[in-house]
């Protein structure tokens, strides 16, 4: 079904998409990292009780889930070369990533905080913890359980969605595969091979989704070991 | 057997009393729910709060830690104003810290024990001295297995909450509370969520905390515990505080009619089949 030609094409571009999907990978990896530091804080500032700082937070919130992603990559990597700023295309991949993410995290986190039962931070008060100490020791270990299965859905998204950073020429997967289908014209090979290393890549953390969804359903507790 | 060696506070002179609650008032919104509130405690006094639900008695309970803010009046405990301090123009909120602070040497246990699901018995009973007091693991394990035993529950150290029986887990919290050392112990309601053939071992423990020394404020249902363990039983209904009085007198000879009335319905049910 395959020639020996496109077979020997296939086993030429290999290395490539290969190397590509490496970055792939690390820009998904960088950009969750900054996503989730990001989410959390901006989680941590909304629920404040300084009202400027939960509304920045609010509006940071609504302004990134009401604008594309695209358009914040954009604005990161061309937009800002007009005040002299000139990040190179990975890193402002992702930043905007990142910080795209950050706004659906923080709404994560916040729901897995809220869902925590009230009594629980009274107990805490109670022993004389401070509201810091409160949300450390007691509040977040018990929102993990919450969080972490769609907190896993989003790094299956965002591996997904560092394709868009082959508009702006960032090394990656997407890119190279429009490179070599540029050069050789073989679209159908070429997507469907990116596209099972996309697959191979988020497969596993689907399955990953799947083993915290039966783990934490049941209401078994993480213990973090924290006393 | 004795539950710690702070139960009963150092000698001070028998007039400053431990808790000073004076004309404490709490709205929420338009509902006044505590009406002007004055009672002192003495140190090592037992005080039962008893009324009929939505008299304020828990909520006056929880103003006693500052899990809720009096609206109007002031509570001190040992003579420090709680929660709030003298500013420049009237009291202001004390901050987190120093908040935090003043509630480690009151104790409190819930009516839903609020145990953290996520940590094993002897950890839950741990983690106050070791986060908040800074007392080194090795010693607030060996606080923790010594109160474990005082209350029965010894091998259920390793044990998660949800293995427990309701009471066994009231007397996690009750081991917990008594961890930070406490001078004063509040009790909301502690044994309300109990199957009733559970209500008796947590009382047990209650019972002998009192004999121990410690003081303790009770909010209760349970007429019988109250009678035998108080020096002094308070009555509430509407926000204030009826009639207080030994609880010989105020169980049998009852001199305000809403008392009376309170203690007839509650006697009637407790003689039902």
């Amino acid at each position: 079904m395959i020639s020996p030609q496109t077979l020997a094409l296939i086993r030429e571009w290999l290395p490539q998409l290969l190397v590509a999907a490496g970055q792939t990978l690390q820009m998904t990896v960088w950009a969750y990292a900054l996503g989730a530091v990001m989410g959390l804080l901006i989680a941590l500032g909304g629920m404040s009780r300084q009202r400027w700082l939960s509304g920045l937070c609010r509006v940071y919130i609504e302004f990134i889930r009401g604008t594309p992603t695209l358009i914040q990559l954009f604005l990161i990597y061309f937009g800002l070369t007009s005040v002299n700023i000139v990040i190179p295309g990975f890193q402002a991949a992702v930043i905007a990533l990142g910080a795209h993410y950050a706004a659906y995290m923080a709404e994560v986190y916040r729901s897995g905080i809220v869902a925590v039962d009230s009594g629980q931070r009274e107990a805490a008060q109670a022993i004389g913890m401070r509201r810091g100490q409160a949300m450390a020791y007691v509040i977040f270990p018990q929102a993990v359980r919450i969080i972490l299965p769609p907190m896993t859905n989003f790094a299956i998204s965002l591996l997904k969605d560092t394709s868009v950073a082959s508009l702006i020429a960032a090394p990656e997967l997407m890119m190279r595969a429009n490179d070599i289908t540029s050069e050789y014209y073989m679209p159908m090979q070429v997507y469907l091979l990116s596209g099972a290393m996309y697959f191979a890549m988020s497969y596993p953390l689907s399955l990953g989704v799947r083993y915290l969804e039966r783990r934490f359903g049941r209401g078994r507790q993480l213990n973090l070991n924290l006393a | 057997m004795s539950f710690s060696a702070t139960a009963i506070p150092a000698a001070t002179d028998a007039d400053e009393p431990l808790v000073r609650i004076q004309s404490v008032h709490k709205h929420y919104g338009a509902l006044h729910v505590l009406k002007g509130i004055d009672l002192d405690i003495r140190p090592g006094e037992k005080v039962s709060i008893i009324g009929p639900s939505g008299s304020g008695k828990t909520t006056l309970l929880r103003c006693v830690n500052y899990l809720e803010r009096p609206t109007r009046g002031q509570i001190f405990i040992n003579g420090e104003l709680l929660g709030q301090k003298q500013g420049r123009r009237g009291f202001v909120e004390l901050d987190d810290r120093s908040l935090a602070r003043q509630r480690t040497g009151i104790g409190m246990v819930f009516q839903r024990f609020n145990l953290f699901p996520h940590l094993t018995v002897s950890q839950n009973v741990e983690i106050g001295p070791v986060k908040v007091l800074k007392v080194s693991r090795a010693e607030a394990r060996e606080r923790a297995i010594g109160l474990l035993g005082k209350v029965g529950l010894a091998e259920k150290r390793d044990a998660y909450p949800e293995m427990l029986s309701g009471g066994q887990q009231q007397r996690v919290a009750i081991a917990r509370a008594l961890a930070m050392q406490p001078t004063l112990m509040l009790f909301d309601e502690a044994t309300s969520a109990l199957d009733p053939e559970l209500v008796g071992e947590v009382l047990n423990v209650m019972a002998q905390l009192a004999a121990d020394g410690m003081t303790m404020m009770i909010v209760t249902h349970e007429m019988q515990f109250a009678e035998d363990v108080s020096d002094r039983v308070i009555f509430m209904d509407g926000g204030q505080i009826v009639e207080q009085g030994p609880p010989s007198r105020l169980f049998g000879a009852p001199e305000h009619p809403r008392t009376r009335g309170f203690l007839r319905a509650v006697l009637q049910k407790r003689t039902m089949p």
